[in-house]
């Protein structure tokens, strides 16, 4: 059952639309990643969930209930802030205490979760300090503590982890999941790094300028990007998307003589990610411009015709810039996009030529 | 010490001689003069000042007009700094919301601090003249018979307070428009999320998070109050019987009407000592109390 369903909801700021026509759905117990550039209604969407702002259009829908037109207060939901929101007067322990105290909670009820909540989060020994004397990593846990004592059924988080180093980050982002898979907490989760988003998320949705860009969980969002953005976005380095132009006897890398479809098609982008693309053996002619070492491996960043193609290879690359090198990849492995309206075009996949050097090389199969 | 180190010190020390210069002329050489001066008799035509020991505190103890500014004083004060700072909070928290007109408003507020004192005064004399003032005229309306307000020894310190609160409100809401723009606003949602309602995240967060400076508008507000003179002077003249002296208007009255200079030096120490424990009181008490940022 779907615990949040957002439908078809916009938000306008004047004449700015800063969320246009979004829709989705969290499955109960799940974890949701709002994912998208900075400026993109991230943030935006996951107020107007929270009712912090209203909609200009559509409907939300929490637990079944329709929960547009109704407080914050009365969605039955918690959320963490960026910026922490902790109230600096306040000790720790008050600070995870306060809707508690707000609702009335009996004193007995309180102790008990409040105890329950600083053993799930490791803050026993900080309880009666203040917020300013805490690290950071400290404050992003009272923060959570005071989300998760509310034991509501759904949590909402606008980059809780911006702040922190990225050590801490990565620790905090698997505490993170990890306690709402232990509480069946449904969460979404809004950042704009994809790898904080492909480690956490069950469901994924990415957005651009307001809008959905796509929506699928991280493995399908990764295998196939429904746009040249999508493909991207996700991936570290991101997707290489090359110009394709119609040559002779295909399709080409625009400028060179990769023959990357057997047949002539107008107005295409070649998606390739930089793990996909091998060195050596008999694969297209390429230039090697620039070589970064990362340790365990190195991404390598070749021209090919007129157009850049990243590589990533495993160890340090013993190729020095000028080199020229041979590029091989597998057909499967390429992605299609329209370069008008950066759309998938999986149509064409068919065409995919076996022999991309338009030499009779065989390759692994 | 080496020649350069002493270039250093000399050029540090000439730095600071002007404000020191001025800081020793106009405010430690008269501080100290006055509570000298208390020891001595004023000095008056061919009689020169002589050392008189605690005279001067004595006459003082048995004056009954300085007992009278004391208690006008003490009144004063009591009803001025809890209006004042009440008024200043409440339009700050106002003028800080969503509202229409907000610059407007602000600058409205803030009007009454910018005015002159000798001015104020003088718009509120007008206000309260017996008969076709503002407020008689407005009683009037409704049927209420006129009245002399600063002529009339129970009103008179009334329309003072008045007066000073409609003045300093706006000053200090200032101050307290520029510390609730210090509160982030995701507190507040933290807390509407939480369900609390305005009153609670105002006694619970806002009020709390404000006291750095309710204090400091605290201890100037108490030090306004004992240093009104400009409004007697021009409203009420201290009177009627004394209905309105307060402490530093006494002061003044003592040393440059009756000129009776050591008097009025005896007085001032004793003035300085009240606000020195006053202020001193005041931190010793509220500020381990208080959340600083
Ligand atoms: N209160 C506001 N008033 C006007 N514009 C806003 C407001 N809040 C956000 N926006 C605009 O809406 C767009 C989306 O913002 P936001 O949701 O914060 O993006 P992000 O994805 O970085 O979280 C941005 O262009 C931003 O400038
Ligand atoms: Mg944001």
């Amino acid at each position: 059952m779907s615990q949040i369903s957002v439908r078809n909801v916009s938000k306008h700021w004047g004449v700015m639309a800063a969320v246009e026509a979004v829709t989705f759905e969290a499955a109960q117990a799940s974890l949701l990643v709002l994912l998208g550039p900075s400026g993109c209604g991230k943030s935006t969407t996951l107020r107007l969930i929270a009712g912090l702002e209203e909609v200009s259009d559509g409907r939300i829908f929490i637990g079944g209930e329709d929960v547009t037109d109704l407080p914050p207060a009365r969605r039955h939901i918690s959320m963490v802030f960026q910026s922490y929101a902790l109230f600096p007067h306040l000790s720790v322990a008050e600070n995870i205490l306060f809707g508690l105290k707000v609702r009335k909670t009996p004193k007995a009820d309180r102790s008990r979760r409040l105890e329950r909540v600083a053993s799930l989060l490791g803050l026993g020994a900080q309880l009666e300090r203040k917020p300013s004397q805490l690290s950071g990593g400290q404050q992003q846990r009272v923060a959570l503590g005071r989300a998760i004592i509310a034991e509501t059924p759904v949590c909402l988080m606008d980059e809780p982890l911006s702040n922190l180093d990225a050590q801490l980050r990565a620790e905090m982002r698997h505490e993170i999941r990890t306690l709402q898979q232990k509480l069946g907490i449904t969460m979404v989760y809004v950042t704009h790094d994809q790898s904080e988003a492909m480690s956490m998320a069950d469901q994924v949705i990415l957005m651009r300028e307001g809008r959905v860009e796509q929506a699928a969980a991280p493995d399908h969002l990764y295998a196939r990007p429904a746009t040249a953005f999508a493909a991207r976005f996700i991936g570290t380095p991101p997707m290489n998307i090359l110009t394709l132009s119609p040559g002779d006897d295909g399709t080409v890398i625009a400028g060179s003589q990769a023959r990357i479809l057997s047949q002539p098609v107008e107005g295409l982008l070649l998606g390739l990610r930089p793990e996909d693309v091998t060195l050596g053996g008999e694969g297209i002619a390429a230039r090697v411009l620039n070589a970064e070492y990362l340790g365990a491996d190195t991404v390598l960043t070749c021209a090919v015709g007129s157009q850049a193609l990243t590589t990533r290879i495993s160890g340090k690359a013993t190729s020095a810039p000028d080199a020229a090198v041979r590029l091989a990849w597998r057909p499967e492995n390429l992605h299609f996009f329209d370069a008008a309206s950066g759309h998938r075009r999986d149509d064409v996949a068919a065409f995919a030529a076996t022999d991309p050097g338009g030499s009779t090389q065989k390759r692994l199969a | 010490m080496s020649p350069a180190r002493l270039r250093t010190h000399l050029h540090g020390w000439l730095l600071l001689l002007p404000a020191a210069v001025l800081l020793a002329a106009f405010t430690y050489y008269p501080a100290i003069a006055t509570v000298l001066d208390s020891f001595f008799s004023t000095p008056r035509g061919a009689r020169p000042s002589i050392f008189v020991g605690l005279d001067n505190y004595q006459a003082m103890v048995q004056d009954p007009i300085f007992w009278r500014a004391l208690d006008n004083n003490i009144l004063y004060s009591m009803s001025t700094i809890p209006l004042t700072i009440a008024l200043a909070l409440l339009m700050a928290v106002w003028v800080n919301g969503k509202i229409a007109g907000r610059p407007f408003l602000r600058m409205a507020f803030f009007t009454p601090t910018v005015l002159p004192m000798i001015a104020v005064a003088n718009i509120w004399v007008f206000f309260y003249v017996p008969g076709y003032g503002l407020v008689d005229q407005v009683l009037g309306l409704f049927g209420l018979p006129a009245h002399n307000w600063l002529g009339n020894e129970h009103t008179a310190l009334a329309c003072l307070i008045v007066v000073a609160v409609w003045k300093d409100a706006g000053f200090f809401m200032i101050f307290y428009l520029a510390a609730l723009q210090q509160i982030p606003p995701q507190l507040r949602e933290a807390a509407a999320l939480e369900g609390a309602g305005r009153w609670y995240f105002f006694r619970r967060v806002t009020f709390p998070l404000l006291m750095p400076t309710t204090l400091f508008v605290l201890i100037n507000a108490v030090i306004n109050s004992f240093r009104l003179v400009d409004h007697i002077i021009v409203m009420t003249r201290g009177g009627p019987d004394n209905a309105t002296a307060l402490l530093l208007f006494y002061i003044y009255q003592v040393g440059f009407k009756f000129w009776d200079t050591a008097y009025a030096a005896t007085l001032t120490v004793v003035l300085l000592a009240l606000l020195a424990m006053l202020a001193l009181g005041q931190f010793l008490f509220l500020d381990r109390r208080i959340h600083y940022q």
